[in-house]
């Protein structure tokens, strides 16, 4: 046998790979739990106090987030070439377009920082001692919707962190990865950059999109 | 312990340093690694239950003031739930096992298993932490506004602990899924699986699907803490009671995974030692992924009096009472396997009938609590930690036991003592039920829980179950003992002692390193023992 699997109880390494997209998939479903029971938290603030969050909801940038969802879904494109290109074995493919997902995830951070600083100008962040600066209707109920805001985005940037992270891990071991190797961690991490570009895809229309 | 004591080919003999213990990847080493730190959180558990008890052994308050007291019962209850009796069965027993029943070399994700006891460790020892500074005096569910906005104990670094423990436990749960999907033996089909994998599967989908609920409202406790985002706060429009909803969508489920894995051990060792086959195996199967169906709907059974609707009340007091369904399927298919069994008494046996009778009567007391009127009666009483200690300490604990006496020839290659070990198995039973059963009848008098002074009218009562608890944690001290001197002096057990069906009996004890000299074919279902009408 020349190929080699990771874990000693695989026999042979299609096995190996099944295992770790399926052991994949039952992570995601994990992870929409996670953010699942938040969005409920959302929906039933959201239905208690509508017309407070709809005005809030307004405050937020359109443009920017706009730009990111844009930014979001390109980096999933470029995720899905890479894993097309792993598959066929084309290796500089595949480490090229790793690398332009990690490129646009940095993007999208980086767009998402320039937000969160403008709204703690504008005194909406829920920063340790920081008053709130809010100009509308209940401003109490608007002071929740914000801080909901932030708490579901930074927890969706933590996780795309994580997926930088990752991406940049099978990166820099490329070359100490044998082919079976690079094709699980190639077929993982795309699964959970496009879960999380699908946890964006549920978060913008639902913090962004209430009134407009 | 010396290298020549083992057998060369036995997983024991890859190595006996620190690396060899903390570096390995071997699922038999990583269960004992668990086994050491559970041993070690349930004794401290324990301690401070047997502290509670020393309290409440009189009216006043003489031991421990109102607020250590609070202290106290809110850690006993964080340790043995999330740090003892969640990983309890599944960490250790189901560790060393499942690749074994399943007749795989290890599980599918050999290092993940080992990075989620270090997890384990690091989140249990940092709560262990918040312990020492101070503690919390919430108790171990929580509950907002007391823990978000009123007290000032180490809320946010228990919350931490926990959280990073729920990781270890997703872990393990992602390890169990797909080792049961991806490396069952050829011929090992899915309803020819021993029900302990059945009911390891069953727990590792509510972990896998429950915890993170837990963390998401955990992170909500300590953003509320430090930031006052106010989600539980109605002074923002926010909602106490949210905290409820989402806690216990957590830690219904969780109570599943908290009996699940006894339910699992018992169906093992009953059939073993009635030396019959497991009486409608089916039926017992399916009723473990039924339980964990009906485990996700009835969350709210543990609010009828916190100003829920009276219907919602209704809907989730009819599917609590649905959960007896499949629970009672088990216990009158373990009872029936029992019939014409040619019983013998051993260890694992007392403390799997011991089981039977402590799950069925707390199982039957959790209808009481289950309907909506008798609820409102026997709400926050002792009744109901009375309840509560029968399912997990008569039942998984007993079961734990019974399946640690079971298993340990396996585990270890050495026997232990037979007479110590019917000895602790019914001074357990004894002291467990001295101590449990006088709370069902002051939780029905009106004595509410978590007091650490009472009238004295109770007195009776408190001091039987002060008492039991002594008993108790004498039974429980025992196998300490006696187990850890067959580890070191044991006579060595052979491949099967117990004449037990099952592939993990048909590999060496303890099992060579990578569990079996050749992968096995498997021909036939479990639990091959003859059937009644054989030996007429």
């Amino acid at each position: 046998m020349s190929e080699r699997t990771q874990s000693e109880a695989f026999a042979a390494p299609r096995r190996e790979l099944a295992a770790d997209t399926f052991g994949m998939w039952i992570f995601l479903a994990s992870e929409a739990m996670l953010f699942g029971a938040l969005l409920l938290v959302f929906l039933a603030a959201r239905i208690a106090y509508p017309q407070a969050f709809a005005a809030a909801s307004g405050h937020l940038s359109l443009p920017l987030g706009t730009a990111n969802t844009v930014v979001l879904i390109t980096s999933s494109f470029t995720m899905a070439l890479a894993h097309v290109f792993a598959d066929a074995g084309r290796w500089r493919g595949a480490t090229a377009g790793l690398a332009a997902t990690g490129a646009l995830g940095l993007v999208f951070l980086a767009v998402k920082g320039y937000e969160y600083r403008s709204e703690y100008l504008e005194g909406l962040a829920p920063v340790l001692g920081a008053p709130f600066r809010y100009e509308g209707p209940a401003p109490a109920n608007a002071e929740l919707f914000f801080n909901l805001y932030f708490t579901m985005t930074a927890l969706h940037a933590a996780h795309l962190l994580g997926g930088i992270a990752v991406v940049g891990f099978v990166l820099a071991r490329w070359r100490r990865t044998a082919a079976a190797g690079r094709l699980r961690r190639v077929t993982a991490t795309g699964l959970y950059w496009h879960f999380v570009d699908v946890v964006w895809i549920f978060l913008f229309p639902v913090l962004y999109l209430i009134d407009r | 312990m010396s290298a020549d004591t083992y057998p060369p080919q036995s997983y024991f003999a890859a190595g006996y340093g620190p690396r060899a213990w903390f570096l390995t990847t071997d699922h038999k080493r990583v269960a004992w690694l668990y086994l050491v730190a559970l041993t070690a959180f349930f004794f401290i558990g324990g301690a401070m239950a047997v502290v509670m008890r020393l309290e409440l052994a009189t009216p006043q308050g003489d031991v421990l003031t109102a607020d250590v007291y609070n202290r106290m019962f809110s850690i006993h209850g964080i340790i043995m739930v999330w740090f003892f009796l969640v990983p309890s069965i599944p960490a250790t027993l189901g560790n060393f096992l499942l690749p074994l029943m399943l007749g795989a070399k290890d599980l599918a994700f050999p290092r993940l298993n080992l990075a989620s006891w270090y997890v384990f460790a690091f989140g249990s020892l940092f709560t262990l932490f918040a312990v020492i500074a101070g503690g919390v005096d919430t108790g171990w569910t929580f509950y907002t506004p007391l823990s978000s906005l009123y007290s000032d104990s180490y809320v946010s670094a228990a919350a931490f602990g926990v959280f990073i423990v729920g990781f270890s436990t997703i872990m393990t749960g992602i390890n169990f899924i797909v080792s049961v999907h991806k490396l069952r033996a050829p011929g090992l089909t899915w309803f020819r699986l021993p029900i302990f994998v059945w009911t390891m599967y069953a727990t590792a989908l509510v972990m896998v699907l429950a915890t993170p609920v837990l963390a998401a409202s955990l992170i909500l406790i300590v953003l509320e803490r430090v930031f006052g985002i106010g989600v539980f706060n109605p002074e923002l429009g926010g909602d106490p009671l949210l905290f409820q909803h989402l806690f216990w969508f957590y830690s219904h489920p969780a109570v599943y995974i908290m009996i699940l894995p006894g339910m699992g051990v018992v169906s093992e060792i009953l059939p073993c030692f009635a030396r019959r086959p497991l009486f409608g195996y089916r039926a017992v199967a399916l009723s473990s992924m039924a339980i964990a169906v009906f485990g996700f709907l009835v969350w709210g059974h543990h609010m009828f009096v916190s100003g829920q609707s009276a219907y919602a009340g209704v809907v989730f007091s009819f599917l609590s009472f649905l959960v007896a369904i499949p629970s009672a399927i088990k216990v009158f298919n373990w009872t029936l396997t029992l019939r014409k069994g040619h019983i013998t008494f051993d260890t694992p046996m007392l403390y799997a009938l011991g089981f039977l009778g402590l799950f069925t009567f707390g199982g039957l007391a959790g209808l009481f609590v289950a309907s909506l009127a008798v609820d409102v009666h026997l709400h926050d009483t002792y009744f109901v930690v009375a309840h509560f200690h029968y399912i997990m300490v008569g039942g998984m604990v007993t079961a734990y036991m019974g399946g640690l006496h079971f298993w340990w020839p396996k585990m270890t290659g050495r026997m232990y003592s037979e007479l110590w070990g019917r000895i602790a198995a019914v001074t357990t039973f004894i002291g467990f039920n001295l101590t449990f059963f006088p709370q069902y009848v002051l939780g029905y008098l009106g004595m509410p829980r978590r007091y650490h002074a009472y009238p004295a009218e109770f007195a009776f009562w408190h001091v039987l179950s002060s008492t039991g608890a002594v008993v108790l944690a004498i039974g429980y001290v025992m196998p300490f003992f006696y187990l850890g001197w067959s580890l070191l002096r044991g006579s060595a057990a052979p491949a099967n002692p117990w004449r037990a069906s099952g592939l993990e009996w048909q590999t060496a004890s303890p099992p060579p390193q990578h569990n079996f000299a050749r992968t096995p074919t498997v021909t036939e279902g479990p639990y091959a023992y003859p059937e009644p009408e054989d030996e007429r």
